[in-house]
């Protein structure tokens, strides 16, 4: 006679599994697990908001309580897709609104959500808490201050880079008068000036305020007078730093900032002057989190900041820090496990970009703990590549994007094969990889054959044939993400590989060589999958082996989705255009 | 219930083997397999039905043309490659991967990176047709050299942007051109719009309020109608408009200019001294900029310190398009609002 687990105990064991992979897995064992697993799942994601309807969602976990969804393809930030291509907040609003009232957090990344959808928000869920709006637009300050104004027990309010149609700083005032239960307020993306008055007032009405991130709006003044009223506050974004130094300015700052004996992490400091550095000294050796890439600020100004930061565990910054900043880095910050560099000037014709391949190797040797890179940098060597594998095995993420596209070895002249493979084959826990510079299919072989935990690569202006990407969809056993642009090839190793598509979350290829045919086949063939042409032309009034602009290509199970725009064709709005007498000769 | 198979297979993490071919892999979902190139379902052995698909049709289902890629110069081939790397050659299956691993790759792969590092990689000009016409002609065999870099730095692709405006392709007989200036490509490198927005506005403010001496530069780009790519200039490398002017010249001058046909530019007559439109060898082009309200502006009205500190973009328009911008009065009571 088989054991069963009592459901009531089965309950209790998984109010300890948070994980979503995890739950996915338990839910997966037997009928009767997934029925326990499903009533009691609170946190829901769904990563790509078209694979599954916000109806069978709602149905399936009666109990959420917190819905993280993801809309466009992550290259939708660098403007690959066209606007209007879809990614609404609308349906799984209106949807969750009748199903799950009960519903307290929402996070939306890339998508578009309008002010309709955030007075329904605020008027639909009466427990409200917790909005975090990441990379997200169509929506105005209308909107959030509907939010402010309705959701009595609003815990948090993140805007993070989202396009926002700014009517002005009112929204400010529509929080509550009296207590406020707000822990984290984030408008650094808003343009507008907000009302200091308004601001401090309610900042001293809520003393659970732990996260506050103000935006460019805000002047020095603004800033000394907020956090002399939230000195208890563990993360500040600053307003802007451009003011008149005056010397009592300095001081005032300089004294506010050293009331914030909490303060872990610091982002914001636009325009900073290398003056008013000093005075965040004091916050320096508590600091486990600095973003400092909107800050200005050059070398030697940087090591003065930085050499104080002994605890700093994450570090955003502009290429303006230079190999010697980095070596400082190293020195100093040992605790980092994240370094992210970006591009100053973020153009191709930027020739003369301060750091170099041997930053990162600085960084890779002097911080044991470093697992996640972002850097921007013109040109890369494998030698590099190999000691900082050789030297961080325990690296997570690895992106690097090498300005210059095809740029080899700079000192051999021979492609990054060598070192991409080395970080392959080192970094055995390596989950995220972005690729660049100049690579051959070989490259591409080895990642296929050796990165067994990446799940999200990224590739661009890279390898030589089908075979690149033959090598990925054939290997890569974790991969859920692929993204790719500018490579030469597409037909035929998309085809041969596409049951792997459905073990994937998405495919992204764009300025590839993948025919018109390919995609009508693919879809007639894989009918779980949304394979959609994304053409400013309408394909079908090309020959069919002429390459498209781009494809996005997803596994779902709610079928294929009914707010395509013109410009996206998919099987399911042209059905009439089968595949034509292309293989049956 | 197909509806928990289906919820499944969405929300939890679906096991499929990835090393096994695509044909023989079934998926969570229940999904058969699928023969993608014999369309007539191929029932028999699986595995091979695929490439003797490949094999025996005419390949008619995919462009193969695309997949007939080369590595190395056009013309430069070692052609032991090409057949190498031709996926028509029909292999023998196991469950391993169809496309035959190629040892001698790897000498080839020495040898002719240098000739890819010093020349036009393979044509993404190899695969056109009347689609991508516009893009190959850009390809053409001259790079971007950068001249002062020896043959280890690699040579840039241009890559077409996708914003080319049709048409323009013909005049990219830049090699004759001076040094570096790169077409843009769109969404590279791959930063955010909001960052790049947040830095253009940053960095100017720094070098405002920044009263360093040589306090970094001024770029600003300037776009003209009818050119292929950007350039860029620093706007402090400059003491007046005769000298942005003479700079500007100098760029632009190798694009072939087309005549407008209208004279009746009104604000022309206010470019004063400086005669920007002669100078652009008569060719009826005005210079305007975009100001920080957004604004497009006529330049030379207002004076170049006030100027550098208000421009945010140039652009090089024909006259005719240029009709009904602003013109003095406005710019300068523009500038005294902000004053």
């Amino acid at each position: 006679m088989a054991l069963r687990l009592p459901s009531k105990v089965l309950e209790h064991i998984l109010s300890f599994i948070d994980s979503n992979e995890d739950r996915n897995s338990v839910s997966l064992v037997c009928k009767s697990w997934f029925e326990t697993e499903r009533k009691t799942r609170k946190r829901v994601f769904v990563g790509n908001c078209y694979a599954v309807s916000p109806a069978a969602v709602a149905r399936r976990f009666p109990e959420m309580r917190s819905l993280t969804l993801k809309g466009k393809p992550h290259f939708a930030d660098y403007n690959l897709v066209p606007d209007g291509w879809g990614g609404y907040a609308c349906p799984w609003v209106d949807a969750l609104a009748a199903k799950s009232p009960s519903l307290e957090e929402i996070r939306l990344k890339r998508m578009v959500v309008t002010d309709e959808c955030l007075e329904k928000i605020a008027a639909s869920f009466k427990d409200f808490k917790v909005l975090v709006l990441t990379s997200c637009e169509g929506f105005s300050t209308d909107g959030i201050a509907a939010i402010a104004s309705t959701c009595r027990n609003l815990r948090v309010l993140e805007l993070r880079e989202c396009i926002v149609e700014d009517l002005g700083g009112d929204w400010l005032s529509y929080f509550p008068k009296t207590s406020t239960s707000l822990v984290s307020l984030d408008f650094s993306c808003l343009d507008s000036e907000v009302k200091i008055s308004d601001l401090e007032r309610l900042v001293s009405r809520s003393p659970n305020l732990k996260s506050l991130k103000l935006n460019p709006a805000v002047t020095l003044d603004g800033l000394v007078s907020i956090l002399s009223r939230a000195p208890q506050l563990t993360e500040l974004g600053t307003g802007s730093f451009a003011a008149e130094l005056k010397p009592e300015a300095f001081s005032k700052l300089s004294k506010a900032f050293s009331n914030c004996k909490q303060l872990q992490s610091l982002s914001g400091l636009w325009d900073v002057l290398p003056e008013y550095l000093p005075a965040l000294y004091s916050v320096c050796p508590g600091l486990i989190s600095l973003n400092l890439s909107y800050a200005t600020v050059r070398m030697p100004d940087l090591v003065e900041l930085l050499r104080r930061c002994s605890k700093l565990q994450k570090l955003w910054v502009m290429d303006l820090i230079e190999d010697k900043g980095l070596e400082a880095v190293a020195t100093y910050c040992k605790e980092l496990r994240e370094l992210r560099v970006f591009p100053s000037e973020p153009d191709l014709d930027a020739t003369n970009i301060p750091v170099t391949e041997q930053g990162l190797v600085y960084v890779s040797k002097g911080c044991r703990k470093l697992e996640s890179v972002l850097y921007f940098c013109v040109q890369f060597t494998n030698a590099a590549l190999i000691t900082i594998a050789r030297k961080r095995p325990n690296l997570k993420c690895f992106r690097l994007c090498v300005i210059e596209p095809f740029a080899p070895d700079y000192k051999t002249n021979e492609p990054l094969d060598k070192g991409f493979k080395a970080i392959a084959e080192g970094c055995k826990d390596l989950r995220r990889l972005s690729v660049s510079g100049l690579l051959s299919d070989k490259a591409f072989k080895y990642i296929g054959k050796h990165a067994k935990k990446v799940r999200m690569l990224s590739i661009a202006f890279a390898g030589d044939s089908d075979l690149m990407l033959h090598h990925l969809l054939s290997g890569c056993e974790s991969l859920k993400k692929l993204e790719i642009r500018d490579c030469p090839f597409g037909d035929t190793a998309l085809l041969e590989n596409a049951a792997k598509l459905e073990t994937m979350r998405s495919l992204w290829m764009s300025s590839c060589f993948v025919s018109f045919g390919a995609c009508k086949l693919l879809s007639q063939k894989m009918p779980r999958l949304n394979v959609e042409v994304i053409d400013e032309h309408p394909p079908k009034t090309r020959p069919e082996s002429s390459p498209v602009e781009r494809i996005y290509i997803y596994r779902t199970v709610a079928g294929p989705r009914m707010d395509t725009p013109e410009f996206v064709w998919t099987l399911h709005k042209n059905p009439e255009i089968g595949v034509s007498r292309l293989a049956i000769k | 219930m197909s509806t928990e198979e289906e919820l499944q297979s969405n929300v939890s993490v679906a096991s499929s083997s990835p090393t096994s071919n695509c044909i023989s892999r079934s998926t969570v979902g229940g999904l058969k397999e699928h023969n993608y190139l014999g369309l007539s379902d191929c029932s028999s052995s699986v595995g091979s039905s695929t490439l003797s698909g490949l094999a025996d049709d005419d390949k008619a289902t995919i462009s193969l043309k695309a997949t007939e890629l080369t590595l190395g110069l056009p013309g430069s081939q070692s052609p032991a490659r090409d057949t190498d790397l031709n996926l028509m050659t029909p292999v023998k299956l196991d469950e391993k991967p169809f496309f035959p691993l190629l040892p001698s790759k790897d000498e080839i792969c020495s040898s002719s990176q240098k000739n890819n590092a010093s020349g036009n990689k393979r044509g993404f000009s190899d695969t056109m047709d009347q689609f991508a016409e516009a893009k190959s002609s850009v390809y053409t065999e001259k790079n971007w050299m950068f001249p002062e870099v020896a043959a280890t730095q690699s040579v840039t692709k241009k890559d077409v942007p996708q914003s080319t405006p049709k048409g323009h392709s013909s005049t990219t007989n830049n090699s004759s051109s001076p040094p570096a200036a790169k077409a843009q490509i769109v969404g590279w490198p791959p930063v955010r719009s909001y960052r790049k927005n947040t830095l253009a506005t940053t960095c100017k403010n720094s070098d405002e309020v920044d009263g360093r001496p040589g306090a970094g530069a001024l770029f600003v780009k300037v776009s003209m109608d009818g050119a292929p790519y950007l350039r860029k200039v620093d706007l402090r490398s400059y003491t007046n408009y005769g000298e942005l002017s003479s700079a500007l010249e100098k760029m632009f001058t190798t694009f072939t200019l087309g005549q407008c046909g209208s004279n009746g530019a009104a604000g022309k007559d206010m470019l004063s001294e400086t005669k920007l439109k002669d100078l652009l060898n008569g060719k009826d082009y005005v210079l305007t900029y975009e100001d920080k309200d957004g604004d497009w502006m006529l330049v030379g009205d207002v004076p170049w310190e006030m100027f550098i500190d208000v421009c945010k973009k140039l652009k090089i328009m024909k006259g005719c398009d240029a009709i009904g911008l602003a013109a003095a009065p406005r710019a300068v009571e523009k500038s005294k609002m902000r004053a």
